[in-house]
């Protein structure tokens, strides 16, 4: 094109051709109207940890419906991602829309610097208040929920419950007088995968719920380090849970060899009873064996009270506008269509969803697998509470292993949260955090 | 002493050599104890003094983790030693399928550690493992080789002893080989029968490769992570930690400033410890 203009300029400089100077007009006049006629194109950045299926064919059926491009920018995952998505957003360069972290990661890229407020957006309405805490500032809500909602808490085998006569519990005793008759029955209780370590953090972490039931603000008191993990009677109680089920002889007494994959074969084949976990094997364990979609229950980690019984959760991703794009109102048409049933039914087609949305009054697919259909009520109930990551940015990098230790009691669960106490000054120091 | 002597090439002659050993050696070293002193990462560095060690040393698993690095460094190195010396005694003798024998044992050498390492997670699993399988034809109930607290650190030790012998046999077989063989037809005039031969003989004049032997080891102990971290992962809990195990976890963490501190403190321990070891191996060398 610019060879084209040069040549119409030159012909105009010679002196030789009145017509060179007519068409180099119409050629601009053309180009200028064409700028700014041409559909607004966006970019879309997200992590590429999270499998994208759904968001793929959301933005192919958005294109064909409203001629609008969205470019999918893949990012890296983890804390390389979010050092980019940090400098992108500093220099003016980041993403129309952006795929990112809910809670506190998300709330550590300031938004209300950054992002758009979508809090009067008519779907913002049907999103359920647990998440909106943890993508709002000062009240204006500044994310929403892309992703299906991930549960903490117990896969248990529904045949064998049927078998022993047992109910669902709603409290730590009687799941402890449950595991008794399971125990007695010669079958392993629960499945203990203490030789990856990460996955025995499960019933500390899933703990959350009732952490929050009993001292409501030990997430902002911990971050500021106001409460630890010792001196909360509540938060302790995950740290004694964990090492109860060791002690009763209630885990598998191979666990310390036991990896994540062997556990899964062990929920799926029958082998062990129940298996403390983040709700996002339910696929994998169908894989091992068909007959797990509808025989692997699900629920939450029960605490001391029966009548505060609800679901530790991690809360999905969420899109965000970015504050300085020049396309604002067609990325919030794209989040608009994505949050819109009709979105969700272009999305599910493409990815089953292995959990709740974060959003009220959109049908989920039929053929979910029992683990899935078992947290709904939850959600619905309204009784969640996000994991203490999406509250805290505090997470220290030993948990796995003083989970371990827990279990194993080799220490006592004090000397434990004590320990952990002391792990995550080294993460809330490089965080610079004040009180520390 | 006029040193032009003996100078047989100019001294710019060193400077290729010095130059890749100051970029690649000198200056990451130097630069690892600036960056120990800093908040750090990977981006910008802030100078914040000792703090990082002060950190360092009050990690609750470090104590577990030096005195595991110790305790495997010792047994690792002992077992290869004696082990490889009686080997080495065995396969130089004159066994008919010594050059068979010789090649088998160092074979575990040429393997990849990671491979080793989850290999033999996998063998010496307790119930589902080969090895407790071949015990309990036996009537033996094996151990929980790697999920014991107890035990999983000399498991690990076990493996490396297994997959280092190779090398260790290599240097005892040339370190006995060098021995003059007139030394032993002197003995042999003399009366002496093989064990003589053997405290008498080999295992002094042999000496030189069996303290070579011992500081590889010894060293090659202090720093191992490599098949611990492919075996244990440091686990259960902290039971297998050692020095270099807490550093990775340190930087897989983000906290580089903090893991270029251990590392700084890895270094000066291994000095420390090898140092004077050297110097004791050396006062025990003979003449040949």
């Amino acid at each position: 094109m610019i060879k084209t203009v040069l040549r119409l300029w030159k012909g105009i400089h010679n002196g030789r051709s009145a017509r060179a100077f007519v068409a180099l007009a119409v050629f601009a006049s053309l180009f200028l109207a064409g700028c700014s006629r041409v559909d607004p194109e966006l970019t879309l950045a997200a992590g590429n940890a999270v499998p994208l299926d759904g968001m793929k064919a959301v933005i192919a059926a958005f294109t064909a419906k409203t001629g609008i491009k969205v470019n999918l920018e893949l990012m890296p995952g983890g804390q390389e991602g979010d050092n980019l998505l940090k400098t992108r957003l500093a220099s003016g360069d980041a993403a129309d829309i952006n795929l990112y972290n809910s809670g506190s990661l998300f709330l550590a890229l300031n938004p209300a610097e950054n992002f758009v407020d979508l809090s009067k957006e008519p779907y913002t309405g049907s999103v359920i208040d647990s998440y909106k805490a943890t993508v709002s500032t000062g009240g204006k809500v500044y994310a929403a929920p892309a992703q299906a909602i991930a549960g903490g808490g117990w896969y248990y085998n529904k045949t064998i419950y049927a078998k022993l006569g047992l109910e669902v519990p709603k409290t730590w005793n009687d799941l402890m007088a449950n595991l008794e008759k399971i125990k007695e029955a010669n079958i392993v209780p629960v499945i203990g995968s203490y030789k990856d370590s990460w996955t025995t953090q499960m019933v500390l972490l899933a703990d959350n719920y009732n952490v929050l039931a009993n001292s409501p603000a030990f997430g902002e008191d911990y971050t500021a380090h106001k409460a630890t993990f010792a001196n909360t009677p509540a938060a302790l109680r995950g740290f004694e849970k964990l090492a109860e089920l060791y002690a009763k002889g209630y885990v598998n007494k191979d666990a310390t060899s036991t990896t994540f994959d062997m556990a899964l074969k062990m929920l799926a084949t029958g082998e062990g009873v129940h298996y403390p976990m983040i709700s996002f094997i339910g696929g994998s364990l169908a894989g091992i064996n068909p007959e797990t979609a509808k025989d692997i229950g699900f629920f939450a980690q029960p605490g001391d009270d029966p009548n505060s019984n609800g679901l530790t959760i991690w809360m999905p991703n969420g899109l965000s506008v970015y504050k300085q794009s020049k396309n604002i109102s067609a990325a919030k048409k794209f989040i608009a269509f994505y949050m819109s049933a009709e979105g969700w039914a272009v999305n599910f087609a493409a990815l089953k969803p292995e959990g709740p949305l974060a959003i009220k009054g959109i049908k989920l697919p039929e053929g979910l697998l029992a683990s899935v259909m078992d947290m709904l009520p939850y959600v619905e109930s309204g009784k969640t509470a996000p994991a203490l990551e999406f509250i805290s940015p505090i997470k220290g990098p030993n948990l796995p292993q003083i989970a371990v230790q827990t279990a194993l009691g080799m220490k006592s669960p004090l000397e434990n949260a004590e320990e952990y106490d002391k792990d995550v000054q080294k993460q809330a120091k490089q965080l610079g955090l004040a009180g520390w | 002493m006029n040193f032009s002597i003996n100078k047989s090439y100019p001294l710019w002659f060193l400077l290729p050599a010095g130059l890749i050993y100051s970029v690649l050696f000198l200056v990451p070293t130097l630069m690892s104890f600036v960056f120990s002193m800093t908040w750090w990462t990977l981006v910008e560095a802030k100078f914040i003094g000792f703090e990082n060690f002060v950190m360092f040393f009050s990690e609750s698993s470090l104590n577990i983790g030096l005195r595991n690095t110790l305790i495997y460094a010792f047994v690792s190195s002992v077992g290869k030693v004696v082990i490889g010396f009686l080997l080495a005694v065995l396969l130089t003798s004159s066994l008919r399928t010594k050059d068979f024998m010789r090649a088998m044992i160092f074979f575990p050498t040429l393997i990849n550690t990671i491979a080793v390492g989850i290999t033999f997670s996998i063998l010496m699993h307790p119930s589902m493992g080969p090895i407790n399988r071949f015990l309990g034809m036996f009537g033996i109930q094996g151990p929980n080789w790697l999920g014991d607290v107890d035990m999983a650190l000399l498991s690990v030790a076990l493996v490396d002893v297994w997959k280092g012998l190779g090398v260790a046999l290599v240097i005892f077989i040339a370190g006995i080989l060098a021995i003059p063989s007139t030394y032993y037809e002197a003995l042999a005039i003399d009366g002496g029968n093989g064990l003589h031969k053997f405290i008498h003989l080999t295992l002094p004049l042999s000496w030189p490769a069996t303290s070579a032997v011992i500081l590889l080891s010894f060293i090659g102990g202090l720093r191992s992570f490599d098949l611990i971290w492919a075996m244990t992962g440091g686990g259960p809990g902290f039971a297998t930690d050692v020095v270099t195990s807490i550093i990775y976890k340190q930087y897989q963490a983000g906290f580089y400033g903090l893991a270029t501190a251990g590392n700084v403190v890895l270094v000066v321990l291994v000095l420390i410890l090898a140092l004077p070891l050297q110097k004791l191996l050396s006062l025990q060398e003979i003449d040949l």
